[in-house]
C-alpha cells in the first residue's frame, strides 16, 4: 500500500460543500435531493474536523446551486460552507443562511396538525434564527430546534 | 374585506375590526335584512357544535340565505374515508361562502388556499376561532360605549384557552390593561406578555380574584379543565379560587360586566346569571348580528 490516505480527488468544475457535521450528511442529500442527479458526486464522512469533531464533504461536479436551494439545508447543517469551483480553482465561498420560510423540510411537531393527517406540504415562518424556532402557517404551533424532524 | 377569508384574527387590521363592529350594530338595529336573496353557503361541521353553528345558520337565514352542510362528519363522506381536499373542491362548487368548524389545526387555514370562495374560520380544534373575537369585542363595545382603555380581566385556563389569546391580540390595537388571573400552571404563556412588552402594554398576574376585581371593566371568564392540570391534587385544590360567586361582584364598577364564551361548568355560580352585571348570554345574542356583519362584508353586500 503506497499511501494509507484517503484521497477525495479535486473537481475540475462544480461545488464543493464542506463542513457538514457528519450525522447530517444524509439529510443534506435528501434535502437537496442529490440521489436525482447524473452527474459525478464524490462524498466523504466522517472525516476529521475541527469544529464538528467528525465532518461531512461533498463534491459535486458541474452543479451550482441557487441560494435559496442551498439554505435548505441551513436547518441540519448551519456551518455547512460552499466552495464554487471553476478550472479547479475556488472562485467563490458561500455560507448558509437560514431562510425567512421553510417548505416542505420539516415535520410539524403538533400532532393534531392538519400537515400530519393529510399530503400537505409543511411550511413555516422563521421567528427565531437564533434558537431556530419556526411557527407552522397551519397550525400556528412552534416547533424548535430540539424537536425538529426532518421530512 | 370583500372575497377575504378569516381564518385567523390577525388576518384583519383594526380597521377591518372596527367596520364589522358598525355593521354589526346595523343588524342588530335590523337584522331580517334579505342580502344574500336564497344564496348558498356551505356550512361544514367536522364536529359537534350548538352555539356557532346555530348562530351561523341564524345568520345565514336572517340574510335570506340557504344553508347547505354537514353538522357532524359521520354525516358525510369523510367517513368513506374522503380527505378535506377532496371535501373542500367539491363543496367550493356548491356554495358562495364556506363556514368551517374541524378538529385538526391549521385545517381551515388549508381549506382557505383550496377553496375558490372565502372561507371563515369557526374554529380549528385549539388554535383559532376569529369571529368568537369579534362577538367579544362588539360585546364590550356596546356595554362599555368604547374600546380604549379598559381594563380587561382574564381569568381562568389563560394558557390552553384559544379565546383569550385572540381576544388579547384584538384588544392589544386598543389600549388595553390587561390583569391575568390563572393558577400558576395555566398562566399566560410568554410569547403573549413579551407582545404586549413590545407594544408597551402594560399587565398584571395574579393567583387569585380578589380585591383588585374593583379596577375591572371587563371580567372574561373562562373554563378551568380538569384534563390541563399534571397533578389532580393540584386541581382540586384551586378549582375553587376561579369560581365567580355573586357576593364578589359587590363593589365592582358600574359598567363592569362579565363574559363568558360558554359553555359554562361551574366557574360562574348561578347566582350571578340574574346580576345586570352578568352579560354571558347577551353576548351569544351579539354573536348572530357580528356573524351576519362578517358574512355580508366579505361577499360584498355591505
Amino acid at each position: 500500500m503506497k499511501n494509507n490516505k484517503l484521497e477525495v480527488s479535486a473537481i475540475k468544475d462544480g461545488t464543493v460543500i464542506d463542513h457538514i457535521p457528519a450525522d447530517s450528511l444524509f439529510k443534506v442529500v435528501s434535502i437537496l435531493r442529490l440521489d436525482h442527479l447524473q452527474g459525478m458526486i464524490t462524498f466523504g464522512t466522517n472525516l476529521p474536523s475541527k469544529k464538528h469533531g467528525k465532518k461531512g464533504i461533498i463534491k459535486l461536479s458541474d452543479v451550482y446551486f441557487q441560494d435559496k436551494d442551498i439554505n435548505r439545508i441551513s436547518l441540519v447543517a448551519p456551518e455547512a460552507k460552499l466552495n464554487v469551483i471553476r478550472d479547479y480553482q475556488v472562485v467563490e465561498k458561500k455560507d448558509v443562511e437560514v431562510p425567512d420560510d421553510i417548505y416542505s423540510i420539516v415535520k410539524c411537531d403538533n400532532p393534531s396538525c392538519i400537515t400530519n393527517h393529510e399530503a400537505v406540504p409543511t411550511r413555516f415562518l422563521v421567528i427565531n434564527r437564533k434558537k431556530l424556532k419556526l411557527r407552522c402557517h397551519y397550525c400556528e404551533k412552534i416547533t424548535d430546534k430540539e424537536h425538529m424532524v426532518i421530512l | 374585506m370583500k372575497n377575504k377569508s378569516l381564518v385567523t384574527i390577525t388576518d384583519f387590521s383594526k380597521e377591518e375590526y372596527l367596520r364589522i363592529l358598525e355593521v354589526a350594530a346595523e343588524f342588530e338595529a335590523n337584522s331580517y335584512q334579505n342580502l344574500l336573496n336564497g344564496q348558498v353557503v356551505g356550512v361544514l361541521f367536522f364536529e359537534p357544535s350548538t352555539r356557532t353553528r346555530l348562530s351561523f345558520e341564524s345568520a345565514i337565514n336572517r340574510l335570506g340565505g340557504r344553508v347547505i352542510g354537514f353538522t357532524d362528519s359521520a354525516t358525510s363522506s369523510v367517513t368513506k374515508g374522503e380527505t378535506l381536499n377532496d371535501t373542500i373542491r367539491v363543496v367550493t362548487n356548491y356554495c358562495e361562502l364556506i363556514v368551517m368548524r374541524h378538529p385538526l389545526e391549521g385545517s381551515v387555514r388549508y381549506a382557505s388556499e383550496i377553496a375558490n370562495v372565502p372561507v371563515i374560520n369557526a374554529g380549528d380544534g385549539s388554535n383559532q376561532h376569529p369571529t368568537q373575537t369579534l362577538l367579544d369585542l362588539y360585546s364590550i363595545q356596546k356595554t362599555q360605549g368604547k374600546l380604549n382603555d379598559l381594563n380587561i380581566f382574564l381569568v381562568g385556563d389563560l394558557k390552553y384557552g384559544r379565546t383569550v389569546h385572540s381576544l388579547l391580540m384584538a384588544l392589544s390595537e386598543f389600549n388595553a390593561t390587561f390583569y391575568f388571573i390563572s393558577p400558576d400552571e395555566l398562566r399566560m404563556p410568554d410569547e403573549y406578555k413579551m407582545y404586549l412588552e413590545e407594544l408597551g402594554l402594560k399587565y398584571y398576574e395574579s393567583t387569585e380574584l380578589d380585591d383588585n376585581m374593583k379596577n375591572a371593566d371587563i371580567i372574561y371568564m373562562t373554563r378551568v379543565q380538569k384534563e390541563r392540570f399534571s397533578d389532580p391534587i393540584e386541581y382540586e385544590r384551586t378549582k375553587n379560587a376561579y369560581v365567580l360567586k355573586n357576593h364578589m361582584l359587590e363593589g365592582t364598577r358600574d359598567n363592569m360586566r362579565v363574559l363568558h364564551p360558554l359553555p359554562r361548568v361551574n366557574e360562574i355560580h348561578t347566582s350571578v346569571d340574574s346580576n345586570p352585571k352578568a352579560y354571558y348570554f347577551q353576548q351569544t345574542e351579539n354573536g348572530v348580528y357580528v356573524r351576519q356583519a362578517i358574512i355580508a362584508l366579505m361577499l360584498g353586500l355591505k
